[in-house]
């Protein structure tokens, strides 16, 4: 389907920097000194991909990005389901962020579980003028009479509260104190923090270091404890993504002590420092809590991907090598007992994806763990980039990506869209944001943040969906239909 | 193993299969320090009485799930309206990215927006640098026609003063001198979504009617035969601005639509993206000072921009409240009427007579049903007018942003009709309130947006999906809502949720489908 694929290599080196050149040509001179810093190809060799990561979006520009606030409410906290996450400012940010992750839980929501819910201070002029705090208070007290059965309370800041000198740290220790040492978070993500989503992470990570395991500390665990209690880092259970996944650790005889944090709840991020490993999946969101943890409680952590087949044996042989013969041998059954459905689901996909070249341009973990699942399918990623990763991303990206991928950090809306028409790809696989540029140009593509709505797509019973709607995606016959015939 | 490669399964299946039932069962129960069963419906039943009722209606300071956003959404809406023009939204950069995934949800389509992206140290020394240079960028990469200017809550909370950022970015040469850069403050912090509509409408308006920030002559007003158009932050504003010109063109009348986002919002696949598409045009915007007089589909989202037409430059302004029944449409169109002399021709009235043709074929299902109401000041006020019109009974009326002066205009319509007798009104109430209320005063059937299938959940209600943002049913929006052809829409849409009611409620065999009738 590519038109004028270049042959070798060398011509899609040299396409490649060509295309960089005349993409930077459009920006004024001193944004484009800035972003050439941030296009670039891999080089095989190369121990990163040569490009600059984890700095301010140029202004101006359409950068794919959100903020702190989204990295904490959005994706770290706000998953934890028996806890009240309040929106602390305008209206606006809890507004938007409501719902729209689809971090699949169980629970009895507005009852026992909160996540599907907008809870916010919805700010006014007084409350900026005079501060938030009085009203932060009164909120609580609120909350602890008609939700009852909470199990503690997130303050998720919004620009406004760090310009106000507001002190929700006050707030929450006292609140905490009255209701009999509930957990109570603040949370310092305003918006304007940091560059990206990522500093909102971080800043949730840490909440969760001061304001939960600190609070832990010397306490006995309140589950009985077995030499094979792992937790799940860094899966948000879109779709139901932890899902999928917790049933192969099972499988395998591990006992998933926790999920972080999606269907999550406090106790399991209580129960974790007990954990004999930690597994991560989102390594950029949550490596910071899971190399805590390593240091302060000695529990070890290890990267994984659950994404296709090959990865998936290769996740499982390796997390099973931090323990004994028994679950290194029900990895081996779990691998064996799923190959039926991968070879049939690869048998009858792989002929229709064969050789589609891919674009990404996701967060900060899924530009580089996809590509495995797509080359199970006989795909080739050929161009790739994070919005929110850092450098050591990108390092881990070369052991993911062929030479001569195109390389673009926090991509500009511009960029994007010329990259995408000059190379052609068979697929684009992005967000919500750029999904309906890319099927307007005749392209398909599939969001790989939200799945689409579909999902799970980890896990062997998330290939399988995988593949179906990447099929779906690339082989509808809506894509003969963009041109008219007169 | 529930998956399979010839059927596979989706999540609506697969986590319902017994391995997983399972596993999340012994995950609850030994991990997630779970509430205990009997006091989780001991809870559940306690917040749907009217005991739970009176302490959720006592909350001062805590909002659960509302009905409305922030000012900076309705600027967006307002300014991709005008050509060629790219929304500039000055302050942190996440919010545009909500904003534009929002668009992007309820639209399915893309939503072009830019951010000032300021961080940190613009906090500490102000956004003049972000503004400086993404004026320059802007201008440069998309080659927009104009560049409209709005605000989030940090650059309002810092004081960013937009006028002199403006200025001080083109004496710089981010962008020609002369080049158009309205703008407008939008804090998040007041008003909601309908009030950045208003506040953005109004900066344009003033900015090329008014000089332009002092740097060019004010317009002289010299009064003609055309009217100006508003639709306001409208979920069909596609489907409606489309509608509006049809029945204007029918008409004859001269108009000029006024951040017609219609085009924009609704592209063809074909090949290209078009970032812009349509809208009014700058020299649209320059003769609509001339007009006769200005219409406004939506009282409440354009109160600073109808006075400032009205009082500075005396024309005349009318306002509806998202009209939608019959009477409605017939006021619409005879003001439209007597202001520009042009009769309404009888393909309106053939038009018409065939919407209550369908109101009498049909209302007898709508009759004394009652209905609760949630949504935009406007549209509230739009859909109770029909619904009474077929004979239907609104009960609960909400609007979190309506204020106490629309309280009082939802009153009076329901005073003046036998079929809002037993209505209330509810300002600056949310979807909690809600709750409270259809439990302890069920309706028939609810109306409200996406968020609204959370009380059709808990509470049983069914849920007519009308309103902002419906991300869960796919292009309602390209349908219309206004005129006689609008009308009909809403009445098949409401029509269609009853009978599928009626027919859940009697498909049990041999109990209750003697009522599973083919004929309704």
């Amino acid at each position: 389907m590519s038109l004028s694929a270049p042959e070798t290599i060398e011509e899609i080196k040299q396409r490649n920097k060509e295309l960089i050149a005349e993409v930077l040509e459009a920006y004024p001179e001193k944004s484009k000194k800035n972003r050439a810093k941030h296009l670039n190809q891999f080089n095989e060799g190369k121990t990163d991909c040569s490009v600059k990561s984890n700095i301010k979006s140029v202004p101006g520009v359409m950068t794919i990005r959100g903020c702190a606030y989204a990295g904490s409410k959005g994706v770290v906290w706000g998953p934890i389901k028996d806890m009240i996450h309040i929106s602390h400012g305008p209206v606006g940010c809890g507004q938007y962020s409501w719902a729209s992750r689809r971090n699949y839980y169980i629970g009895t929501t507005g009852v026992d579980t909160f996540v599907t819910m907008q809870f916010t201070s919805d700010f006014q002029e007084k409350d900026i003028v005079f501060g938030g705090d009085k009203k932060l208070a009164k909120i609580m007290d609120e909350i602890m009479e008609l939700f009852p059965l909470n199990h503690g309370v997130t303050v998720q800041s919004e620009c406004p509260i760090g310009l106000i000198g507001d002190d929700i740290e006050a707030v929450s220790k006292q609140k905490s104190r009255e209701y009999g040492g509930k957990t109570i978070v603040p949370v310092r993500c305003e918006g304007f923090r940091g560059v990206s989503q990522s500093l909102g992470h971080h800043i949730a990570n840490d909440s969760i270091r001061d304001w939960v395991f600190d609070k832990m500390e010397g306490k006995p665990a309140t589950f009985e404890q077995t030499p094979y209690d792992v937790a799940i880092i860094g899966d948000y259970n879109i779709g139901g993504d932890a899902w999928s996944s917790r049933i192969l650790l099972e499988e395998m005889g591990l006992r998933v002590i926790a999920q972080w944090s999606g269907d999550g709840s406090i106790a399991e991020l209580e129960a974790t420092p007990k954990a004999k490993l930690n597994v991560l999946h989102c390594y950029r969101s949550m490596n910071y809590i899971s190399r805590h943890m390593e240091e302060k409680f000695g529990v070890p952590w290890v990267e994984y991907n659950f994404f296709g087949p090959s990865k998936i044996a290769e996740s499982l042989r390796t997390i099973a090598s931090h323990f004994d013969d028994k679950i290194k041998e029900g990895a081996e059954r779990v691998i064996a007992k799923y190959a039926a459905l991968s070879d049939a689901v690869i048998e009858k996909y792989r002929p229709r994806l064969h050789g589609r070249k891919v674009m990404l341009f996701v967060g900060g973990l899924r530009p580089r763990h996809v590509i495995g699942a797509y080359e199970d399918l006989g795909m080739e990623v050929v161009g790739t980039g994070y919005e929110f990763g850092h450098n050591d991303d990108y390092q881990r990206t070369t052991h993911y990506v062929k030479d001569g991928t195109l390389i673009y950090d926090d991509v500009t809306g511009f960029e994007f869209e010329k990259f995408v028409e000059k190379i052609q790809p068979d697929l684009v696989g992005s967000g919500i944001k750029e999904k309906y540029v890319f099927q307007k140009m005749g392209v398909p593509f599939r969001q790989m943040h939200s799945w689409d709505y579909s999902g799970p797509y980890h896990g062997y019973d998330g290939f399988a969906i995988f593949a179906r709607d990447m099929d779906m995606a690339i082989n509808s016959p809506i894509w003969g239909l963009t041109k008219a015939p007169f | 193993m529930p998956q399979n490669a010839d059927h596979v399964l989706d999540h609506f299946d697969l986590f319902r299969q017994p391995e997983y039932r399972e596993m999340l069962a012994n995950k609850k129960k030994n991990f997630e320090n779970p509430v205990a069963e009997a006091e989780l419906q001991r809870v559940v039943e306690w917040t749907k009485t009217p005991e739970y009722r009176e302490k959720n209606f006592a909350r001062e300071a805590l909002t659960v799930n509302p009905a409305k956003a922030c000012q900076p959404l309705g600027a967006v809406f307002a300014a991709v309206g005008f050509e060629g023009t790219v929304p500039f939204v000055h302050g942190s950069q996440g919010c545009v990215a909500y904003y534009r995934s929002h668009f992007s949800r309820h639209f399915k389509e893309p939503s072009s927006c830019v951010s000032s992206s300021m961080t940190e140290d613009a906090a500490v020394f102000g956004g003049l640098n972000n503004m400086v240079d993404g004026l320059a960028n802007t201008y440069n990469l998309y080659k927009p026609k104009m560049i409209s200017v709005s605000t989030t809550c940090m650059a309002e909370v810092i004081g960013d003063d937009l006028n002199a950022f403006i200025k001080t970015a083109k004496s710089k040469g981010s962008v020609p001198e002369a080049y158009d850069v309205p703008f407008a403050h939008t804090p998040a912090f007041v008003g909601s979504h309908i009030t950045g509509y208003d506040n953005v409408l109004k900066g344009v308006f003033e900015h090329f009617w008014g000089g332009k920030a002092g740097t060019v002559e004010k317009l002289q007003r010299v009064p003609n035969e055309t009217i100006n158009f508003i639709g306001g932050f409208d979920p069909y504003t596609v489907g409606n601005l489309r509608e509006i010109k049809r029945i204007f063109d029918l008409m004859g009348v001269e108009y000029t639509m006024i951040a017609d986002n219609s085009d924009v919002w609704d592209t063809p696949t074909d090949g290209t993206f078009r970032m812009f598409d349509g809208g009014t045009t700058i020299d649209e915007m320059n003769a609509a000072v001339h007009a006769k007089a200005t219409i406004s589909m939506q009282e409440y989202c354009t109160e600073k921009t109808l006075n400032y037409i009205k009082s500075e430059w005396d024309q005349e302004t009318v306002s509806f409240n998202h009209p939608i029944s019959v009477q409605a449409t017939d006021k619409f169109l005879m003001e439209i009427s007597r202001i520009t002399g042009k009769p309404v021709p009888d393909q309106l009235k053939l038009e018409r007579g065939r919407l209550v043709d369908a109101l009498a074929d049909s209302s007898a299902h709508i009759h004394g049903k009652k209905f609760a109401i949630y949504g935009d000041p406007d549209l509230c006020i739009g859909l109770a007018e029909f619904l009474m019109e077929c004979g239907g009974e609104p009960t609960h009326i909400l609007a979190t942003n309506g204020g106490k002066a629309w309280e009082a205009k939802v009153q009076a319509m329901l005073d003046a009709n036998q079929f809002g007798a037993n209505c209330h009104v509810y300002p600056l109430r949310d979807l909690w309130h809600m709750r409270s209320l259809l439990f302890t005063e069920p309706v028939d059937f609810l109306i409200g947006n996406t968020y609204g299938k959370y009380l059709e959940r808990d509470t049983g209600t069914p849920l007519i999906r009308i309103g902002f943002p419906i991300f869960d049913r796919h292009h309602h929006h390209r349908y219309p809502v206004w005129g006689y052809q609008g009308g009909l829409n809403v009445l098949v849409w409401i029509l269609d949720r009853i009978f599928e009611e009626i027919d859940r409620n009697t498909i049990v065999p041999a109990h209750s489908d003697f009522s599973y009738d083919i004929i309704r």
